[in-house]
């Protein structure tokens, strides 16, 4: 269980127009990657000084390339960090207004009520 | 000593700045009687002559990250920058250089930790929509100097609903024994019920009208105690999973005071959100 990094990935995606792009467009090769490279750097350090133990269950992992905001938000991913990035990745495709928005809202009433996933870290 | 001119709590909308700058077809509907509700609430600001602002604001996981997360954190700089790429991207949202205060940063610090808030800061803050809303409703002039006070309603474990109605209180005292003969005005700003990548977002309201409504009654009557009877860190997962948020509200309610009825009071029902705006002169209506 890893819901810290999982959000760590959703949020230094999300900050980083580049990766923005590289993530819609190449889910798996970005989240192998970023798992490899990324994952263990701990913002604000020179890359000497990285973690050494972080990496995801194989589950998030597949919910990451999936880009699967459904379980995204069952394993307690932080559902701001999650809908900020995948509107940053979708709203472009609506046909109208909140269309994209509208039909995560859907998807999720389908399948969950309240109390929700525990999103503490 | 410093004199508080106006205690001002409001919803933070990201999307006033887009839909009150947009014209033709792409001007939504309800963007005139918005604007008109901002300038009537902007008036009561400008009536009251401030020199300077104190932000409370909640940062949206921009500067501060889980690895190092303050629950109350005070900018003590001479400057801010302002807004962030992923806020421009969704929201449309300007950049801004906002002056800093620091003296007054310094004095609410320093009273602040003696008072028993152990409170963090920063020397180089980059604030974000929570704070920079209420510049583009109450004063898009963005010319006066500002003290940002930033909330964790946003990471769990977060801080009881009772201490910020508590660290607001103190923010009140602490200002008002500020050694300057300086306007001051208290801003903060937060949510009622919201819901955000969660099942109930996006509706037609806000995810609960009826929370909105009681939220609205005692923010606007200065029922703290009601407030507290009934608002806990559990009980506001009901209605709506970001309405952690509402905690903001609270703070300011207890720098405004108990019993205190707001001088203004005005609210607005939005898809998603309802807006809510109030203003108190905790020295009268300025004339």
């Amino acid at each position: 269980m890893s819901k810290y990094l999982l959000d760590k990935f959703l949020y230094t995606v999300d900050r980083d127009p580049d990766l923005v792009e590289r993530y819609r467009s190449d889910p798996r090769g970005t989240v192998e990657w970023w798992e490899a490279e990324r994952a263990n750097a701990v913002l604000n350090c020179h890359a000497g000084e990285a973690s050494t133990w972080q990496h995801f269950e194989a589950d998030e992992r597949e919910a990451l390339v999936a880009q699967d905001y459904e379980r995204l938000f069952e394993l307690g991913a932080h559902p701001f960090l999650t809908l900020t990035l995948f509107i940053a990745m979708f709203e472009r495709d609506n046909k109208e207004p909140l269309e994209f928005q509208k039909a995560y809202g859907a998807t999720l009433a389908a399948h969950f009520a309240m109390p929700y996933p525990d999103i503490a870290t | 000593m410093a004199e508080i001119v106006a205690v001002i709590a409001s919803t933070h909308h990201p999307f006033y700045y887009r839909a009150s700058t947009a014209t033709g077809a792409d001007r939504p509907p309800f963007a005139d009687e918005w604007v008109a509700k901002i300038e009537r609430f902007r008036e009561t600001l400008t009536r009251a002559r401030p020199d300077v602002l104190v932000m409370v604001g909640s940062d949206h996981f921009h500067q501060l990250w889980l690895d190092n997360m303050p629950q109350f954190l005070v900018g003590k700089a001479p400057f801010y920058d302002a807004n962030w790429y992923n806020e421009e991207r969704e929201f449309g949202l300007p950049r801004y250089l906002l002056q800093g205060q620091e003296d007054l940063s310094a004095h609410l610090l320093r009273q602040g930790l003696d008072a028993g808030f152990d409170l963090a800061f920063s020397n180089e803050l980059r604030i974000d929509h929570s704070i920079t809303c209420p510049i583009i409703t109450l004063r898009p002039e963005a010319d006066l100097p500002i003290v940002p006070v930033y909330t964790n309603i946003f990471a769990p474990p977060l801080p009881q609903p009772k201490r910020f109605v508590d660290l607001g209180r103190a923010i009140r005292e602490i200002v008002e024994s500020w050694p300057s003969e300086q306007r001051v005005a208290i801003i903060g700003t937060g949510h009622l019920s919201l819901e955000l990548g969660g099942p109930r977002q996006f509706g037609p309201h806000g995810p609960d009208p009826e929370f909105d409504r009681k939220a609205v009654e005692w923010i606007a009557s200065g029922d703290l105690e009601g407030c507290l009877a009934e608002v806990t860190l559990e009980s506001l997962h009901s209605p709506g999973n970001a309405t952690h948020g509402f905690m903001d509200f609270m703070l300011m309610m207890g720098v405004a005071g108990e019993g205190r009825k707001a001088d203004h009071v005005d609210s607005l029902d939005l898809f998603h959100t309802m807006e809510a705006y109030f203003t108190w002169y905790p020295n009268g209506v300025p004339q």
